[in-house]
């Protein structure tokens, strides 16, 4: 028979640890009995050193607070354990409490009763017995918790924004508006975004490109920006205050230097290509091409794949014609590596594909659009000089349906509401009405006009005469049953304020598709080290407080990424994600949470089975000494290499061995049983 | 004892402890998604907080185990998502390795587990909890190492041992 296993030392100092069990109003109280789990950890766990065992009603408020700084001063307390709500919340309010108290921080512990208990179970016997269990926990872990001192890592003023849309220009002119610089990455040729693509915006109907291009221009002549469009991050190390970033500058066979931007190279390009990204596949350009007049920067790319000099080996009219020998088709794709102390990630969104919808037609039928390609339609710099025709090019359309949440509000597709399709679809509305005079159905569920003088707009339309049918569409289709129906697109669909169900015969059909992640987020979120949701949108740090914040810190999040946005709220984030880089690089410094890894030479063995854990290169093998050294520097405090190392010779600061093996002593209330067997050994 | 604590009344059904390993950047933020969605799962499981999975030492689960929970629950982030980049596949390494450990020492392989979940998965990493803690009840209390008079070496390593 083996004696059970336990970490109890009859020589551990005596400590006198302060308890404090919050009721978080109801939040905590209605569920667990704060009173009893106070009594208990007074009574049972006296023993293990608890001095003070208290319950109030909001422990993180200041009265809260000053109770715990009062006991440490006056009861001399050496360790804190609050059980409220999750550390992730409160955490750094109780270390800063017990600091003021004249306790080093880390010598205090929040434990959850909050997230983990009350909020997540329902029996209050059963709540209550594993609040108890938690508060044993956090006491056990406390007193092995080492005084500990942040580490300060210097900023670097410099930040990268990462997309050259709306979000991330707004973000790099306020930065670099600020005097610090600015890196950004686009991977199209030219900045600007989908905005660019746009002809109004609702619901002022501002010319999109009116409002946009002075600030591409803005960037793109900032002295403090510098701007790397045709490129990529292909990858990030580091932490906040201090990332190491590659980013791929894509050949663009045209030498900045010696380009002047004069357009001759793409006046003489042979070659027309269906234009898929800035025309949304209803216009051309050429192979060597700027996708629209005003790109920022004003150099061309050649489109390598298309390019018949790269295909056959013979043409070279671009370089032929330029007057300043740019072209350089010996031009290779180039890797440069900066230093940032931030990283805002503002890479936007894709249309959702209505091609998966295959009954609404888009793809099989002519006639049915996408939202962007109307607005490409309706743009006066776009394919058709603002005439809103059909696919042949000439015929006005007489009757044209808007069909809403296209692939959004729909558990097929995508749940969410894509927040801009109904303002979208209004805007449509207006202006086929106006450019043509065509009948204009729109097909709703809901329709959603929340934001400053939308639902005015929506009266405006409604005003103008276009026709609403509340309910979802069934199907569009050229089967004509009718001889009405002749030659056109029925839309099928069920009235549902009217209860009956209705074919509409329409010439042009729209679909206002919904947002979706970008189809490589997932990797994106790889690389810079955050999280998306399962939708693929990224997470932000709090959904309601700090929505521009992502786990990671150092790296911010502004507009689409995190969600469908309109342009208001887009420029916002894109602001308030610069106001939270700025108000860092201000601080100068950073501190750092003290968790990291260390190796105690006199136990290491050398055996190096910790030398290709580490995915940061922290770990080293100093051959003449034959120990391995961890660099605190580098390391990032995942405790990987502690737990593999045999030898015990590596300690991880704030998830040491002793407190976990003691908070699981304290979860199973075996520190009970110590103290049983503790109080057997005295009198023998 | 634990489970004296825990049982008031006549409480006919066992009622496991499970002790939970979380990952700050994943699964401990599942558990603080899941209590913000007020998501309910069953009180057995007691949850602590580890920077990444990697830092799991097999010596934490086998010191549960021995020390009363019938059940260990291991998480962290799916893979490919690793706050560290990689080191959850060195967690499912040590597990596997530990499930073969545990078997060899008579631990049924169910009371073992691990699950991915991510930040955003406070319903997913509720309901992998439920159902654990269904299968350990199932099972019933895993007397090992219990300092009540139980055997503290299971009579399957005795009988299993095998002479050359």
């Amino acid at each position: 028979m083996s004696q059970p296993i336990h970490l109890f030392d009859s020589d551990d100092p005596q400590e006198r640890i302060g308890v404090y069990v919050c009721h978080c109003g109801t939040n905590i109280a209605g569920i667990v009995d704060v009173e009893e789990v106070r009594d208990w950890a007074g009574q049972r766990l006296k023993d293990r050193g608890v001095v003070v065992s208290r319950d109030y009603k909001f422990m993180c408020s200041s009265l809260g607070q000053e109770m715990i700084e009062k006991d440490i001063k006056d009861l001399g307390l050496t360790r804190v354990v609050v059980a409220a709500c999750s550390p992730h919340l409160h955490e750094q309010t109780f270390r800063t409490a017990a600091q003021r108290g004249g306790l080093n921080p880390y010598l205090t512990e929040l434990v959850s009763i909050r997230e983990q208990v009350s909020w997540v179970h329902t029996d209050k016997n059963a709540a209550t017995d594993k609040a108890k269990a938690v508060v044993s926990g956090g006491v056990e872990r406390v007193i092995k918790n080492q005084p500990l001192e942040p580490l300060h890592v210097p900023i670097n003023e410099a930040t990268l924004v990462v997309g050259g849309g709306i979000a991330g220009i707004q973000a790099a002119l306020e930065i670099a508006d600020g005097g610090y610089p600015v890196f950004m990455v686009e991977r199209e040729p030219s900045i600007g975004g989908h905005m660019a693509q746009f002809d109004k915006t609702f619901p002022t109907l501002d010319c999109a490109a009116c409002i946009l291009t002075p600030r591409m221009v803005s960037v793109g002549t900032h002295p403090h920006i510098n701007l790397f469009t045709w490129s990529e991050v292909e990858s990030v190390s580091g932490y906040v205050g201090n990332f190491t970033v590659t980013i791929r500058k894509k050949a663009r066979f045209v030498n900045e230097e010696l380009c002047t931007g004069c357009g001759i190279c793409q006046e003489k390009c042979p070659k027309k290509i269906i234009d898929e990204i800035y025309e949304a596949g209803l216009g051309y350009r050429k192979a060597v091409y700027t996708p629209f007049p005003q790109a920022v920067p004003k150099y061309p790319v050649i489109d390598k794949p298309n390019c018949t000099y790269f295909l056959k080996g013979t043409c070279k009219a671009c370089e032929k014609f330029c007057p300043t020998n740019a072209i350089d088709f010996n031009q290779k794709d180039e890797l440069i590596t900066i230093q940032v102390g931030n990283i805002i990630l503002a890479t936007g969104y894709d249309l959702f594909d209505p091609r998966r919808i295959p009954h609404y037609g888009y793809g099989r039928l002519a006639n049915v659009y996408t939202s962007l390609e109307f607005e490409r339609l309706s743009n006066a710099a776009g394919p058709t000089n603002g005439e809103i025709v059909l696919r042949d090019g000439k015929t006005k359309p007489k009757s044209v349906g808007v069909i809403h949440c296209v692939g959004s509000r729909d558990r097929n597709y995508n749940n969410y509401c894509s927040a801009i399709c109904c303002m979208q679809s209004l805007k449509f509305a207006h202006l086929v009405h106006e450019r043509t005079g065509a009948t204009v159905y729109n097909f709703y569920i809901d329709i959603r006009t929340p934001a400053k003088a939308y639902d005015e707009f929506y009266q405006r339309v409604l005003e103008e005469g276009t026709l609403f049918v509340r309910g979802r569409v069934a199907e569009v289709t050229d089967a004509a049953r009718k001889p009405e129906e002749e030659g056109r697109l029925i839309i099928q669909v069920e009235d549902t304020l009217a209860g009956k169900q209705r074919r509409i015969p329409v010439d042009m059909v729209i679909l206002s598709a919904g947002l979706e992640p970008r189809k490589d987020a997932k990797a994106t979120a790889h690389t810079f080290g955050i999280s998306c949701s399962a939708d693929g949108w990224f997470i932000e740090k709090h959904p309601k407080l700090d929505p521009v914040s992502t786990m990671t810190e150092g790296i911010f999040i502004a507009g689409c990424v995190t969600g469908p946005k309109d342009i208001p709220a887009t420029v916002s984030q894109g602001a308030a994600a610069a106001a939270r880089v700025m108000g860092r690089i201000q601080q100068k410094e950073i501190l750092l949470e003290p968790v990291r890894a260390s190796v105690n030479p006199d136990q290491c063995s050398g055996c190096r089975i910790c030398n290709n854990l580490c995915p940061f290169n922290a770990i080293t093998f100093i051959e003449d000494r034959m120990v391995t050294e961890i660099n605190p520097a580098l390391c990032q405090g995942c405790g990987t290499c502690v737990a593999a190392c045999p030898a015990g010779a590596i300690s991880g600061t704030g998830f040491s061995n002793e407190q976990i093996l003691r908070q699981i002593d304290g979860l199973l209330m075996l520190n009970l049983e110590y103290m049983s067997e503790a109080a057997e050994l005295v009198p023998a | 004892m634990a489970n004296q604590e825990q049982s008031r009344g006549d409480a006919p059904q066992f009622e496991p402890v499970i002790i939970g390993f979380t990952c700050n950047w994943c699964s401990y933020r599942a558990a603080d998604l899941a209590g913000t969605a007020r998501v309910k799962y069953p009180p057995n499981v007691r949850l602590i907080r580890l920077m990444c999975s990697g830092r799991l030492d097999p010596t934490f689960v086998m010191k549960a185990l021995a020390g009363g929970a019938d059940g260990v629950l291991i998480t962290g982030c799916h893979p490919g998502e690793c706050h560290y980049i990689e080191q959850n596949y060195k967690a499912m390494r040590r597990y596997m390795l530990l499930k073969r450990v545990l078997a060899q020492l008579g631990v049924e392989p169910e009371r073992v587990k691990l699950v991915w979940a991510s930040a955003a998965e406070g319903v997913r990493l509720a309901r992998e909890i439920t159902l654990m803690v269904e299968e350990v009840r199932k099972l019933g209390p895993l007397h090992w190492g219990k300092p009540n008079g139980q055997a503290a070496v299971p009579e399957a390593i005795e009988t299993a041992e095998v002479t050359a």
